[in-house]
């Protein structure tokens, strides 16, 4: 692809994103768009870490719950401005991000032990969540209903463009992450983290940083998602299912690209919307659906989709091995 | 001591208990100490023969304890085609590959369960459903003492099969020295698929001790899987005493902890004993494979 | 500079390096040579923090390191190279190079730059966007000395750089390591090649199975026979003599 063909692409799809809530004519559209930017937004918080990090994380939910709970606690315990409620839900995310960084990698945990060891996390989390009176056990939280954008229910519309420029920061700031040091150290760590020592590179502190700001930026997205649907619960924050759709979103997109985890994202929700409409809409069905293009996508294009399109550009560029 | 009165039965349940773990958790250990991976789909795999052994009873009226063998041989076949054909295939050499695609493997089996059978909680009647086996400190359902008794009975049958017999040597080769089996013309390939299949049809016959003192549900696995990862982790991954001596440890653990604490957070324990476990043993527990 | 005193260091029941002791002038260049096995790597890593020295202590630039993070030694400004290299498989080779330039550089435009330069001066001026993984052994060996010098070390351990490599490379690398030290760089190398041991070093230590047996100028250690028995192989001598004649 020459680079002004890239632009116009880029350009044309800003347009058309811009434009697409004048075009949709229905509500169940928009909500459609919501949900698959909210998730190209989770992904690419997933991504800094796991794609250019290169650490697993089977328990985004951790970050995503906590998020959600901080902000919906805020506010209906003690009357927060729910658009404080993001900036909360980051501090929250990020202060668990944090301290589940400070845990496993002080003690060394990698690869998969890591990926389980962030899922235990989650698990408790929802298991105390259930137990604990102040996040409303079992029966879950409800914010209260108070259309307009003072308090951040600004309507269907209103929410896609939030998320809309929610998604424009974080590929700006994966951007950022690929042309800086952090970025270049952080992705040295992924490939080789003795090597990476060796020239300097504090691989814990750089794997601290990259899963508290990946926390601070997953609890933004539990934040949007409780003001949209007005009620949280502990599975729905803290369960295995939003853990999944978080790493699916890149991993079907393409690990450690910027664009990765959009193209994911809209590819996901589009086939899963679509295996819903043949399909039904019994429960479970998506997340069958979900499981079997996690197999698939590994087996067969463990580089994701944006790894595809870079596979065929490389093949075109004759090489010396 | 009326706290002595119920901390004996409880220790006793939590026996009975734990050795179902010990088996589940002895199949998980095999599979890691052959293949080195970690198959995330274990739980949900049981959760599947729960619903065979259900169904073979509901269905055709097979007693679960008749149905043992059949169950342990189907799963022995799905646990082998999956390695085979699945999971070594799509891991590309890299270890998290193969936790993602068994987390894959795990989320697809769940939720078709819940896709076919709903979320309800079903259970079976035996005849020996309500009988008491009378130990005088406790009294302890039949088809729990059953289950103890004959999980103790697949372990040592496990462990003669493995130290005892030519597939148990090749395996150990290979679980051992993957490349020095290879040289010497062991199918590796085959061996991680059987391993894999024995470590599968263990749920099999698990599934069938467990189902007349228990229940299925689609979500019945994640019970399990957790479990037997803290298990597994406890007594040191690939050994097979330890996951024995884990198993039951476990299952005290969570029976008198669920008497304190309530059941609820007795399993908070079981998740706090694991994070705890692999944070401050890894190296202890795992052997090398961190270093 | 650099001065390791009687470090010892045990895997399990085997001693791979015991009480070693060695020394490195500021502006030098130092060889340590020895048999396989002998202990070399083992004691590059102690004096590294990529093992922590059993007994013993290790100083650096007038400080004592012994039992600091790799990383916080690296940025002291003692930086070893891997005799099993160890690139960033799936970054470019400029990216590689730049990791190590990162060090002292925040700027990301500037370290790709000085990263060009460096490759330039290693003979990698071609290969700059290549994957670092399809290199060849003697393009990643060079990848290895190439970021190890991105980091502007004051004192470079090249472990077995020369291995590997044809006649040809290692008359090239010679004189690339020696405008090293020119450019204000000590140099501590780990060599078999006694070719390029002889032209290069001013002093040279001798392992063997864990022990220093031998130190001197490069002539006054080839002649020491205990030396030449104890590892060097038959003919070993007579070769060194032709070489250094
Ligand atoms: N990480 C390790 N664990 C156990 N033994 C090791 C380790 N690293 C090196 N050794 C052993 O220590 C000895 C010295 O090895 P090494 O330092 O690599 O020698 P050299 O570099 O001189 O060839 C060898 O016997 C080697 O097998
Ligand atoms: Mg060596």
């Amino acid at each position: 692809m020459s680079a002004w063909l890239q632009r116009a692409l880029l350009g044309a799809s800003l347009l058309a994103a811009l434009a697409f809530p004048l075009v949709a004519e229905s509500g169940f559209w928009i909500k459609f768009a919501f949900t698959t930017l909210l998730f190209a937004y989770l992904g690419q918080a997933w991504n800094i870490l796991g794609g250019y990090g290169g650490q697993f994380s089977f328990g985004h939910a951790l970050f995503f719950g906590t998020g959600a709970y901080a902000a919906a606690i805020a506010q209906t315990a003690f009357g927060l401005n729910p658009w404080l409620g993001l900036p909360l839900g980051a501090l929250a995310g990020g202060a668990v991000g944090w301290a589940a960084g400070y845990l496993s990698f002080r003690y060394g945990l990698r690869g998969s032990y890591f990926a389980l060891v962030t899922l235990a996390f989650a698990e408790v989390f929802r298991i105390l969540a259930n137990a604990v009176p102040f996040t409303g056990a079992g029966v879950g939280l409800f914010v209260p209903l108070q259309p307009g954008w003072a308090q951040l229910q600004p309507g269907p519309i209103g929410f896609y463009y939030i998320v809309l420029a929610l998604v424009f920061a974080s590929l700006w700031f994966a951007w950022r992450i690929e042309n800086s040091r952090f970025g270049a150290q952080l992705m040295a760590v992924r490939e080789n983290e003795a090597a990476a020592a060796a020239l300097g590179v504090d691989a814990y502190a750089l794997k601290v940083r990259a899963i508290a700001l990946s926390g601070a930026m997953t609890g933004v997205g539990g934040v949007l998602y409780v003001q949209f649907y007005l009620y949280i619960d502990p599975s729905l924050a803290y369960g295995p299912g939003i853990s999944v759709e978080i790493l699916l979103v890149p991993i079907i997109g393409g690990l450690g690209t910027i664009f990765g985890p959009l193209i994911g994202s809209i590819v996901l929700h589009a086939a899963s919307e679509l295996a819903r409409r043949i399909m039904g809409d019994a429960p479970g069905i998506h997340l069958v659906f979900y499981g079997v293009l996690l197999v698939v996508m590994v087996r067969f294009l463990p580089d994701g989709l944006a790894g595809l399109l870079r596979r065929k550009r490389k093949a075109e560029v004759p090489r010396n091995a | 001591m009326l706290e002595f009165q119920i901390l004996l039965p409880s220790i006793v349940n939590g026996l009975t208990l734990g050795a179902v773990y010990a088996l589940v958790a002895l199949g998980l250990t095999l599979i890691y100490g052959v293949l080195h991976i970690i198959n995330f789909a274990h739980g949900s795999l049981l959760m599947a023969a729960l619903y065979a052994a259900f169904f073979a009873h509901a269905g055709l009226g097979l007693d679960p304890y008749l149905a043992m063998p059949l169950l342990a041989a189907a799963f022995f076949v799905v646990g082998y085609a999956l390695q085979r054909w699945v999971i070594g295939k799509a891991s590309h050499g890299k270890d998290q590959n193969v936790l993602l695609v068994t987390l894959g493997i795990s989320i697809a089996i769940e939720n078709l369960a819940l896709y076919l059978f709903r979320a309800d909680t079903r259970t079976i009647e035996t005849p020996i459903s309500y009988e008491m086996l009378d130990l005088g400190i406790a009294l302890v359902p039949y088809p729990r003492a059953i289950g103890f008794a004959a999980a103790l009975g697949i372990a040592a049958l496990l462990w003669w099969t493995i130290e005892r017999t030519d597939l148990g040597r090749a395996i150990r080769a290979v679980a051992k020295e993957r490349q020095g089996a290879k040289l010497v013309g062991i199918d590796v390939d085959h061996v991680f698929a059987l391993s894999f299949g024995i470590g599968t049809a263990v749920l099999g016959a698990a599934a069938c001790l467990l189902l007349p003192s228990f229940y299925v549900s689609p979500s019945v696995g994640n019970v399990f899987v957790l479990v037997a990862f803290t298990v597994v982790v406890l007594g040191g991954m690939g050994s097979f005493t330890g996951a024995l001596v884990g198993g039951l440890a476990i299952g005290v653990t969570e029976s008198v902890g669920g008497l304190f604490l309530g059941q609820q957070l007795g399993q908070l324990g079981i998740f706090v004993i694991f994070i705890a476990l692999l944070l401050f043993r890894p190296t202890g527990l795992f052997g090398s494979r961190l270093a | 500079m650099l001065e390791a005193r009687n470090v010892t260091k045990r895997f399990g029941g085997l001693v791979a390096v015991s009480n070693a002791s060695l020394e490195v002038a500021a502006g030098s260049i130092v060889a340590l040579i020895g048999p396989n096995g002998a202990g070399k790597t083992t004691l590059f890593a102690a004096m590294t923090g990529f093992h922590k020295p059993d007994s013993g202590s290790v100083t650096f630039d007038g400080a004592d390191i012994t039992g600091l993070q790799p990383h916080e030694i690296a940025r002291r400004g003692l930086v070893r190279t891997f005799q099993i290299v160890q690139p960033f498989g799936a970054l470019s080779v400029r990216e590689n190079i730049a990791v190590g330039a990162h060090l002292r550089e925040p700027n990301r435009a500037a370290a790709l730059a000085r990263a060009g330069e460096i490759a330039i001066r290693l003979g990698m001026g071609n290969m700059l966007d290549q994957p670092a993984a399809t290199l060849t052994v003697a393009g990643r060996k060079r990848l290895e000395v190439a970021r190890a010098l991105a980091t502007s070390p004051k004192l470079i351990l090249l472990d077995e750089v020369m291995a590997g490599l044809n006649p040809t490379e290692i008359d090239e690398i010679v004189p690339i390591i020696r405008a090293v030290r020119d450019a204000g760089t000590t140099v501590l190398l780990i060599e078999h090649v006694m070719r390029a041991v002889m032209r290069l070093s001013e002093r040279v230590y001798v392992l063997n199975q864990g022990r220093m047996i031998a130190e001197g100028t490069p002539q006054e250690v080839a002649a020491r026979p205990e030396v030449v028995e104890a590892y060097l192989g038959h003919g070993a001598a007579q070769r060194i003599a032709s070489v250094s004649a």
